[in-house]
C-alpha cells in the first residue's frame, strides 16, 4: 500500500464514523440477528431488494441491519455491492402465468378464474396499535403456528394450481388495444448504459421497478387526483413466487431457483386516437422484487401515464418521472448539498455585492437627479 | 470440495471491473475526439454517494494505473471531508500513492476548483461534475437539449445571458460560468469559480469530466480554445478580490476564502490549500496566468 497523505479531515471522518457505529450500538442491548430482520422485517427487506436492484435477503437484512433500518441506504447499499458482481447469465424472461400465487385479487371483476385470493394482507383490518406485540414470546409464535398449521388440509394443498389471468378475458374479447410492437423491440438494459429519451418502454419499466416505492407513490397519486387524469382499475394484482431459468452452454434451459415477485395489471381506457377508432383498453404494468403493493399499483398507473404525454402532468412526462423516482440517485444528490460549497458561494457572493453595490449607485445618482430637478 | 464463498468478497483494482472500465475508457477518447460533447456512459453505482463524487471516481479509476500518483481536492483543500474519504477510496483500491503535492500528482481529482499551480503534460485532471447540461437553465428537457447541441443551437443561452445584464447590470452567473469549446459546442466546466475558468483555455493538461448521477463524460483536450460566453460590449468578468489578501502570508493573487470569526470579524486565505502551503514556506511555485488576473492592477503587489 502507498502513502497515504493525511490532513485534519482524515482524522474527522473516521471519527465521525466511528461516532455513528457508537449510536448504533451504543444502548448495549443484544444485537439483532440477521435472521430476524430477514424473516420479520419482510416488507423492508422487500424494499430495499427491489430499489437496491438485485433478489439477495440475507444480503438485504444486512444491508439494514448496517444502515440501522434506514431504508434508503439500505438500498443503496446493496446497489454499490450489486455493480461488483460479475454477471455470468441473463435469465429467461420470467412468466408470472407459472406464478405460485399467494395472493391475487381482482378489481375489476367481482368473480375471476380461480377466485379472489385474498392471501397475506393488512387491507382489511384496524390500524389499531397492538400493543401485545410490545410482550410478544417465542412460546406466542409457537402456539400461533401451530394453530395455523392445524387448519391446513394437505390433501387440498395438491388442487393449488397456476392461474388464468384477468387481461386474457379482456384479450380475448378483442377488447384491448394491440400494442405497437416497434416501441418494445430492443431491450434496453438500464445498468449498462444511460437512459435516453423517449424511452422505451422497456427502459421506463426497469428504472421504475428499481425506482424509489415513495416517489412512485407521490407521483401515481397525482395521476389519480387528477394530474393527468389516468382513470385506472386493478385488472390483476398478483404475489406469489415464479421460477427463474437460465439458458446454459448447450442452449438447455436451466431451473436456477424461484424468486417473490409483485405484479400489477392496471386497466385503463386509451385515448381515441385517429377518427373512428373505438376506445379500447390498454394495460399499464407494474412487477416488483418482493411483497410491495404500493410500488406495482403506482408503477403499471405510472406506465400508462407516460404512454399519453400530457402538458402539465408531470407524471405523463417520461424524464420527469424517470429521473425523479430513481431513489438512490434523488437521495445522493439532495444530501450533496450537505457538502462545502463555499467556493461556489464566493463567486455568488462576489456578484450579489456587486450588483447590490451599482444598485445603490444608481439610487444615489436619482436621488441626485431629483434634487437638481427640484432646485 | 466446493469452496464456501458466501460473504467473501474481492475487489478488483480499482473497484471497476475490467470491461467497465473499457467501456468508460472508450467513451473517454469519444470525449476527448468531440471536445466539450457529452457521451452518455454507464455509470455504475459506486460505494460513494450519487452526487457526491461518482462521475470523478469512474474517471479515475477507470484510468489509474499502479505507478499514478493521486491527489484529490474539494473546493482547492486536500482536507476537506469528502476528498478525504474519496482518496481513501481510491488508495485502498488502488495501493496508489496519495500526495497533495500538485506538482508531483500525475492524476488531480477536483471538485469545484482547478489548481492554482499550472497543471503540464504529464498530468490529468478530473472534475466531478453535479450537473452536466450547461442549457438545464434555459431547457429542462434532455431531449431538447440534445438537439440544441446538435444543432448549436444556443439562442436561449444568449438570451438569458442578455437578460440577467438587463435585470442586473451584469451576466450573474457565478460558478460554473458556461463556455464555448472548440468554437462548436457550449460546455459546463463544472462549477469551478470564474476565476479558474480562463485557465481551460488552451492549457496543456487534459481536462476530463465525470457526471456520474447524469451519466455523462465529457473533455478538454489541450491546446483547446475554451472562451467564457461574452458579448462584445459586455464581458466575462473573474471574482474580485482586488480589496482583499489572505491573512497567513498577505498574497493577493489567488482565488480567496472568505472566513468569519468568532467575533464576527472577517478575513480571506488562500482556497488552494497546498498552494497556501507553498507560498507560505516560500517554495517555488509556478501559477496560471490569464489575461484577466494580468489586467487587475491590484495584484501588482504579491505579497504585503
Amino acid at each position: 500500500m502507498g502513502y497515504v497523505a493525511v490532513k485534519g479531515g482524515t482524522e474527522a471522518i473516521h471519527n465521525a464514523s466511528e461516532l455513528a457505529e457508537f449510536y448504533r450500538v451504543k444502548d448495549n442491548t443484544t444485537p439483532i440477528d440477521v435472521k430476524q430482520i430477514r424473516t420479520q422485517m419482510r416488507l423492508a427487506i422487500d424494499k430495499v431488494m427491489g430499489e437496491g436492484g438485485i433478489y439477495a435477503p440475507e444480503y438485504a437484512a444486512i444491508a439494514l441491519k448496517q444502515a440501522e433500518g434506514d431504508v434508503y441506504e439500505a438500498a443503496f447499499i446493496l446497489r454499490a455491492f450489486r455493480t461488483t458482481l460479475q454477471r455470468n447469465y441473463y435469465t429467461e424472461e420470467i412468466n408470472t402465468r407459472e406464478m405460485f400465487v399467494r395472493r391475487k385479487i381482482s378489481a375489476s371483476f367481482r368473480e375471476i378464474p380461480g377466485g379472489q385470493v385474498l392471501g397475506p394482507t393488512r387491507d382489511y383490518t384496524q390500524r389499531t396499535l397492538d400493543t401485545a406485540k410490545a410482550t410478544e414470546t417465542t412460546a406466542d409464535i409457537h402456539l400461533f403456528l401451530e394453530q395455523v398449521d392445524a387448519k391446513i388440509d394437505p390433501e387440498k394443498l395438491q388442487e393449488i394450481n397456476s392461474f388464468g389471468k384477468v387481461i386474457d378475458l379482456l384479450k380475448n374479447e378483442g377488447l384491448l388495444k394491440p400494442i405497437d410492437p416497434s416501441d418494445d423491440r430492443k431491450l434496453v438494459d438500464i445498468t449498462r448504459e444511460a437512459i435516453k429519451f423517449p424511452a422505451p418502454r422497456s427502459a421506463r419499466l426497469q428504472m421504475m421497478a428499481r425506482a424509489e416505492t415513495g416517489g412512485l407513490m407521490a407521483l401515481g397519486y397525482s395521476s389519480q387526483r387528477g394530474f393527468g387524469g389516468v382513470h385506472p382499475t386493478v385488472g390483476e394484482l398478483r404475489y406469489g413466487t415464479v421460477p427463474l431459468r437460465v439458458k446454459d452452454a448447450s442452449g438447455r434451459l436451466r431451473y436456477i431457483g424461484k424468486i417473490e415477485v409483485t405484479e400489477c395489471e392496471m386497466v385503463t381506457g386509451s385515448k381515441p386516437g385517429k377518427k373512428n377508432t373505438p376506445p379500447y383498453f390498454t394495460i399499464g404494468y407494474g412487477l416488483c422484487f418482493g411483497h410491495n403493493e404500493t410500488k406495482v399499483i403506482c408503477m403499471s398507473t405510472l406506465d400508462s401515464a407516460m404512454r399519453r404525454p400530457e402538458l402539465g402532468a408531470p407524471a405523463n412526462d417520461q424524464e420527469f418521472v424517470l429521473y425523479h423516482t430513481e431513489g438512490v440517485e434523488a437521495m445522493g444528490f439532495t444530501n450533496h448539498l450537505k457538502l462545502p460549497h463555499y467556493v461556489t458561494f464566493q463567486s455568488i457572493l462576489s456578484n450579489t455585492r456587486a450588483s447590490v453595490e451599482r444598485s445603490k449607485k444608481a439610487n444615489l445618482e436619482a436621488e441626485a437627479w431629483r434634487q437638481l430637478a427640484s432646485v | 470440495m466446493v469452496e464456501n464463498i458466501k460473504f467473501s468478497n474481492k475487489y478488483n483494482f480499482a473497484f471497476i471491473d475490467e470491461s467497465t472500465k473499457k467501456e468508460i475508457r472508450r467513451k473517454l477518447l469519444k470525449a476527448v475526439a468531440i471536445p466539450g460533447h457529452q457521451v452518455p456512459y454507464s455509470s455504475p453505482e459506486m460505494p460513494i454517494s450519487r452526487g457526491w463524487g461518482t462521475g470523478g471516481l469512474h474517471i479515475t479509476l477507470a484510468l489509474i494505473g499502479r505507478s499514478d500518483v493521486f491527489k484529490i481536492i474539494d473546493q482547492g483543500s486536500d482536507a476537506s471531508v469528502n476528498a478525504c474519504n474519496l482518496r481513501e477510496f481510491v488508495n485502498a483500491m488502488t495501493g496508489c500513492e496519495t500526495t497533495f503535492d500538485t506538482s508531483k500528482a500525475t492524476l488531480v481529482q477536483t471538485r469545484h476548483r482547478i489548481t492554482e499551480e499550472e497543471l503540464n503534460e504529464n498530468q490529468i485532471i478530473v472534475f466531478q461534475v453535479p450537473l452536466p447540461e450547461p442549457l438545464r437553465m434555459v431547457e429542462r428537457y434532455e431531449y431538447k437539449t440534445l438537439q440544441m447541441h446538435a444543432e448549436a443551437d444556443y439562442s436561449k443561452m444568449w438570451v438569458s445571458l442578455y437578460e440577467a445584464y438587463v435585470r442586473y447590470g451584469a451576466i450573474m452567473q457565478g460558478s460554473g460560468y458556461p463556455v464555448m469549446v472548440n468554437g462548436r459546442y457550449i460546455m459546463s466546466p463544472s462549477p469551478i469559480p470564474r476565476w479558474d475558468t480562463p485557465n481551460l483555455h488552451q492549457a496543456k493538461t487534459l481536462f476530463l469530466f465525470g457526471a456520474g448521477r447524469e451519466k455523462r463524460l465529457y473533455a478538454v483536450p489541450p491546446y483547446t480554445d475554451v472562451e467564457p460566453l461574452e458579448f462584445e460590449d459586455v464581458n466575462f468578468e473573474i471574482e474580485d478580490f482586488s480589496k482583499s489578501a489572505c491573512y497567513k502570508t498577505g498574497f493577493k493573487k489567488a482565488f480567496l476564502d472568505e472566513l468569519y470569526a468568532d467575533d464576527g470579524s472577517q478575513k480571506y486565505v488562500i482556497s488552494d490549500s497546498n498552494f497556501l502551503d507553498k507560498i507560505d514556506s516560500e517554495e517555488e511555485t509556478h501559477q496560471y496566468t490569464n489575461k484577466y488576473i494580468d489586467q487587475l492592477e491590484a495584484y501588482d503587489v504579491e505579497r504585503g
